[in-house]
């Protein structure tokens, strides 16, 4: 139905484009020079046909349901005005079953067929008054278009101005991205601070939530600080995994390796990259984690098959290409004269490298290393599935943790019940996790900006 | 060694390369050592790679073959009673027609499929069968079976009275028992099946009844928790299709556009600054959180279903439209100013500069980047977490609004499913559906950067 509608619309805009078209060239036969070239003439009649009726199509149909299911509802006996907004529901469902056609199976109330067919009548109407207003806007605009029509008409321009503006609002669809994300985080945070304090939450050495359907009163305690120590472990495990490897990895790449190694390693290593991080979860707990437990009753540690070590390992493999290809652009960004210069005193390479390269690219390799850290803070899946969940205060990373991610995922979870702390708490723990990752981000980028303007 | 010469100069300096000389041979071994530690962390990256890939397809490729019985079943008239298939009259409305068709559809429900299926078992085994051992008989098929024979039944009701032949899966415990992933030598009590169903099952194989034959359910069917051998990822690869087309709907053309605004026209002040940072940093943040906004605003704000393709579409385009707009830019700022410069000279517009030059030149970096985009919108687990994707879905979604799952979340699903020896096979299939799909997406990207890359 709206599909065909839009349809409509479209093949009228096209119609308006002829219009235009030939109006315009028409007015060229005259002799006159155009200021535009006629396909231009043509665009702006069908903007101007199109655009007006095509946005009230959508404030209408944002607005339609709601105001017709007022109308009925007022429509409805008053001895109904008592009903609970569950019931109501019920009801506007099955007058929406009557009214649609379907039908309703058993028993039938007077009223409800009244009111389904008010709604039907209502729905006519409204679709009726739609159409009747798209028409008298597209045609007006149409005709006004069309009569403006003149070589004087600087069509092109008005044209262009259009599609700037629309390209403009496309890229605030990102700035509205980031709002929404910071509003919802911090209008839900703000909710759950209402019962329980921040500095109970920031503070807080135990994370015992229990259950909210429970009813017993007790509120459960929400520590952020075990989950905090939880993600800082797994994510320091994981950076003392990426970091050498790629770091090492991106070196010998850009440095040392022949060719050939070269155009076959670098896309094996990119794969890492793009394989989602479920699969290093599912890896992790069926392979990893039993092999480290395994080596670990073989050296006579206990590890856990799930554990920090496990989630941090893993979360190291799938960061390494990360690591390694912002190290590759950065290494070889720094200048060959500061090679030449080593080279020519008679450094070895791996002293040039070591003495001259990575000091000079320091700033951007730690840049890197931040937004690695980032994306181990951020990273949810491996953590869900290898960390073993278990939100306690220790020092011991062959035993299982949880952190900020695993408890977001918890406790939201098929519940959207945004009425309890149990599940508020997700919203502050987002929060603290997006500003954990910004500030990460934001210094990382402050650094790199700088290093490149060094060299440039 | 030039002794001759050395004679001739002063003897610090002859020190001096003396102490040059015999550092030589341990700065040579450090070189060594240097370049060996590159390529150890390349071949570390390579062999994780190996690992991981390996250990998937070990475990996820014979999950592709699955234990089949082929039977010949007796649609027995005297237990399949059932009266005619009702045919919808003019006066009835779809509910009232609904409601007769579900009589028969009751009718047909009640009806002892299974005793059919037992009487074609009992036809291949040996030796009387009491009615006490009909449990063991039952466990060699999957549940799920007899519904799939009654579907069959209802599609056709004339195959009443005759005798059809039918490929039946053989149930989860029986097809782990007959692959050997479970330990043969373990005893009766620490086995899934019977003693007697164990027999039965390689009774059946030795007779050529039970054949591993290409898993068809896997692709075919919905998740089922019933019966465990007939679950498939025909759902969750629907709900991706829905999510996917959405991505791509609303990402694509938001993402070029305000990438060509950004990179093209905006003016440079501090709100395009903004919005750069802003885009940056979106990149950036936590997979996770761009879940925790489609609750609060999406669910929990707008009302939109839980659990919905169309709400999962939409976070995961937000998620993906950093990544595009930035691959778009890089590939608008590859094009050399030249270009731009030529056309402006001869009298195009800026509009028509970027649109009819830059932007073909750009398309096919555009598209590469948008490809990469796609595939990690695709293997994204997190976000969809957070708005009831993981649930149950036992349908296969028709439209956006449908209950449906995802690919990765369905691997969530399998992974955390208790019968742990059958489905650590099937997760593993399910992974390597997925990777192949996200690796196809990837090697197109890499076909299309190849085909039409220039070099300015």
């Amino acid at each position: 139905m709206n599909l065909v509608l839009i349809a409509t619309v479209l093949i009228v805009m096209a119609l308006a484009y002829q219009i235009g078209l030939s109006r315009s060239r028409a007015v060229a036969n005259g002799g006159v020079r155009l200021h535009s070239r006629p396909g231009y003439y043509g665009v702006l009649v069908a903007l101007w046909c199109g655009l007006p009726a095509l946005l009230l199509f959508g404030v209408w149909l944002l607005l339609q349901d709601a105001i017709i299911e007022m109308l009925v509802v007022n429509q409805l006996p008053p001895e109904l005005a008592g009903l609970s907004e569950r019931e109501m529901q019920a009801l506007m469902r099955r007058i929406g079953a009557l009214a649609s056609g379907q039908g309703l199976a058993g028993e039938v109330e007077a009223y409800e067929i009244a009111a389904a067919q008010q709604m039907t009548r209502l729905e006519s109407m409204g679709r009726l008054a739609m159409f009747a207003s798209m028409a008298v806007l597209a045609v007006v605009g149409l005709v006004l278009a069309q009569r403006r029509i003149s070589p004087q008409l600087r069509a092109r321009n008005h044209v262009e101005r259009v599609i700037t503006a629309l390209l403009a609002l496309s890229s605030g669809v990102a700035i509205l991205t980031t709002v929404g994300i910071v509003l919802s985080l911090l209008g839900e945070a703000v909710h759950f601070f209402s019962y329980i304090s921040p500095a109970e939450f920031f503070f807080g050495t135990v994370w015992n939530p229990r259950f909210s359907s429970a009813g017993s009163g007790g509120q459960g305690q929400f520590g952020l600080l075990p989950l905090l120590w939880g993600t800082v472990m797994i994510s320091v495990i994981a950076l003392l995994v990426a970091i050498p490897l790629g770091l090492m990895t991106a070196i010998y790449m850009a440095e040392y390796a022949p060719p050939w190694l070269r155009s076959v390693a670098k896309p094996v290593i990119e794969v890492l990259a793009g394989i989602p991080t479920i699969v290093y979860g599912f890896f992790a707990l069926i392979v990893i984690g039993p092999f480290l437990s395994g080596l670990g009753d073989l050296i006579g540690i206990n590890i856990r098959a799930t554990s920090a070590l496990t989630a941090g390992l893993v979360m190291g493999i799938m960061i390494i290409p990360f690591v390694s290809s912002l190290s590759d652009d950065i290494i070889t960004q720094v200048p060959k004269s500061l090679r030449d210069g080593a080279l020519g005193l008679g450094a070895t390479k791996s002293e040039m490298i070591r003495q001259v390269v990575l000091p000079a690219a320091l700033p951007g390799i730690v840049g890197a290393f931040l937004l690695a850290a980032s994306r181990a803070i951020g990273e949810t899946m491996i953590v869900v599935l290898a960390a073993g969940n278990n939100p306690v205060l220790h020092a011991n990373p062959f035993e299982a943790v949880s952190t900020i991610t695993v408890t977001i995922v918890n406790q939201l979870t098929g519940d959207m019940d945004f009425s309890s702390p149990q599940s508020l708490v997700a919203f502050a723990l987002g929060l603290t996790l997006f500003v954990i990752t910004l500030g990460l981000n934001v210094i990382a980028l402050v650094v790199v900006r700088k290093y490149r303007q060094q060299y440039e | 060694m030039t002794t001759t010469n050395l004679d001739t100069v002063d003897s610090r300096r002859r020190q001096r390369l003396d102490t040059v000389q015999r550092s030589l041979k341990s700065r040579h071994a450090r070189e060594r050592r240097f370049q060996g530690m590159g390529l150890f962390a390349v071949i570390t990256a390579l062999v994780l790679v190996t690992i991981l890939f390996a250990s998937i397809l070990m475990r996820g490729v014979p999950a592709f073959w699955q234990a089949t019985l082929y039977l010949d079943v007796h649609l027995d008239p005297e237990v399949i009673q059932v009266d005619e298939r009702p045919v919808r009259q003019a006066a009835e409305s779809p509910a009232q027609f609904r409601e007769r068709e579900l009589v028969w559809l009751n009718q047909l429900g009640m009806v002892n499929w299974n005793g059919l299926i037992d009487e074609a078992l009992k036809a291949h085994l040996p030796g009387e069968i009491e009615s006490r051992q009909t449990r063991d008989l039952r466990a060699l098929v999957a549940s799920g079976e007899r519904f799939a024979l009654r579907d069959r039944v209802m599609e056709n009701p004339g195959l009443i009275g005759q005798t059809i032949s039918v490929k039946m899966l053989a149930s989860a415990d029986v097809d782990v028992w007959l692959k050997g992933n479970i330990d043969r030598s373990l005893a009766d009590s620490r086995q899934q099946l019977s003693a007697q169903t164990r027999e039965w099952a390689d009774y059946l194989k030795e007779q050529g009844v039970i054949r591993n034959s290409f898993s068809t359910a896997l692709f075919l069917n919905t998740d089922s928790r019933s019966s465990p051998a007939s679950a498939g990822l025909a759902g969750a690869f629907m709900g991706s299709l829905f999510m996917m087309l959405i991505v791509i709907a609303l990402t694509v053309p938001l993402g070029v556009a305000s990438a060509i605004y950004l990179e093209e026209f905006a003016p440079r002040n501090r709100l395009t600054d903004l919005i750069e940072i802003n885009i940056n940093n979106l990149a950036a943040v936590p997979s996770i959180v761009f879940g925790l906004l489609g609750a609060a605003i999406f669910v929990g704000y707008l009302g939109l279903p839980l659990s919905a393709p169309l709400v999962g579409g939409l976070v995961l385009t937000l998620m993906t439209l950093p990544t595009i707009i930035i691959a778009t830019r890089a590939a608008l700022r590859s094009i050399p100013p030249s270009i731009r410069q030529a056309a402006l000279g001869i009298g195009a517009s800026r509009v028509q500069t970027v649109f009819h030059h830059v932007l073909p030149l750009a398309l096919p970096g555009i598209l590469t980047g948008s490809i990469l985009g796609v595939a990690q919108a695709l293997g994204e687990t997190a976000p969809l977490l957070l708005i009831g994707m993981n649930a149950f879905v036992a349908n296969v979604p028709s439209s956006p609004m449908d209950q449906a799952t995802a690919l990765p979340v369905q691997i969530y699903l399998w992974q955390g499913n208790e019968l742990r020896n059958f489905f650590e096979a099937r997760t593993s299939a399910a992974i390597i559906v997925l990777l192949g799909l996200m690796l196809s997406l990837n090697a197109v990207a890499i076909w299309l950067r190849k085909k039409f890359e220039t070099r300015w």
